[in-house]
C-alpha cells in the first residue's frame, strides 16, 4: 500500500490518534510526551503512531497534511495540530469535548 | 545568516508583529552545542484575528518554509492577537524539556 493511503487508513480508523516519537508510556520527545499526555488526561481511548518505528511514516508524514512538524494529532481524520495547539485545546476543554464526541461517534457506528 | 536572525526578519516582514520573541531553545536538546535547531517563538499580530489556531501555525509553517526544511528541527509556537496577549500578561507556557530523540 502506498505509505499516503496507509497515513489516510491509519486517521480514519481511529477517532483519535497522535503521530509521536515514541510511545504514550516511553515518549521520546519533549513536545511528543506532552501532546500525548494531554491527550491521556482526556480520558478518551487513542491510538498513536510510533514514528521512530516507523521511518517510512516519519518521512512522509509531513506531507500528508502539510505540517512540516511532529507530533501531529487527529481527531476524526483531521489534523487538529502540533503540540502547542493540543496543549491551548486542552486547557480550554475544546480537545476532550472534540475527542469524546469523535470516540461516541465512531462507537455509534459500529 | 543566523537562523534566529532570518526567522525574525521573515516574520517581521511579513506579518507585521506588534510583539515578537524569537528564542533558541537549543541548548535545551540532544543536539551539538551552538546548533540552531530548537526554537521557541512568541508572536502578536493583528493578521492572526479571526483565525483558529491551526490557520495561524501554517501561516507561520508558510513563512518560514524554507528553514523548516533545511535546519529547523522543532518550532514551539504561541500565536495570539494583541486583545488575546493583554489577558495572557506576558504567560506563556515553558516548552517541555528533551527526551533524547531529537535525530
Amino acid at each position: 500500500m502506498d505509505v499516503l493511503d496507509r497515513i489516510r487508513e491509519q486517521v480514519e480508523s481511529n477517532p483519535v490518534l497522535i503521530y509521536m516519537k515514541g510511545t504514550p508510556q516511553m515518549p521520546m520527545c519533549g513536545f511528543s510526551s506532552r501532546a500525548a499526555e494531554a491527550l491521556k488526561q482526556c480520558g478518551v481511548e487513542f491510538g498513536y503512531v510510533n514514528l521512530l518505528a516507523d521511518p517510512e511514516i516519519f518521512q512522509n508524514l509531513p506531507r500528508y497534511a502539510d505540517w512540516p512538524t511532529f507530533p501531529q494529532v487527529y481527531i476524526k481524520g483531521e489534523l487538529i495540530g502540533g503540540c502547542d495547539i493540543t496543549l491551548e485545546m486542552f486547557e480550554s476543554g475544546d480537545l476532550k469535548t472534540m475527542a469524546q464526541e469523535a470516540v461516541d461517534a465512531a462507537k455509534a457506528k459500529s | 545568516m543566523q537562523m534566529q536572525t532570518r526567522i525574525t526578519e521573515k516574520l517581521q516582514a511579513e506579518l507585521h508583529p506588534t510583539h515578537l520573541e524569537v528564542v533558541n531553545e537549543s541548548h535545551m536538546h540532544n543536539v551539538p552545542a551552538n546548533s540552531e535547531s530548537h526554537f521557541k517563538v512568541t508572536i502578536v499580530s493583528d493578521q492572526f484575528e479571526g483565525k483558529m489556531l491551526i490557520a495561524r501555525h501554517r501561516l507561520i509553517n508558510k513563512v518560514l518554509a524554507s528553514e523548516l526544511d533545511g535546519g529547523i528541527h522543532a518550532l514551539a509556537l504561541h500565536t495570539l492577537t494583541a486583545t488575546e496577549w493583554q489577558k495572557k500578561a506576558g504567560h506563556i507556557a515553558d516548552s517541555p524539556p528533551c527526551h533524547g530523540g531529537s535525530k
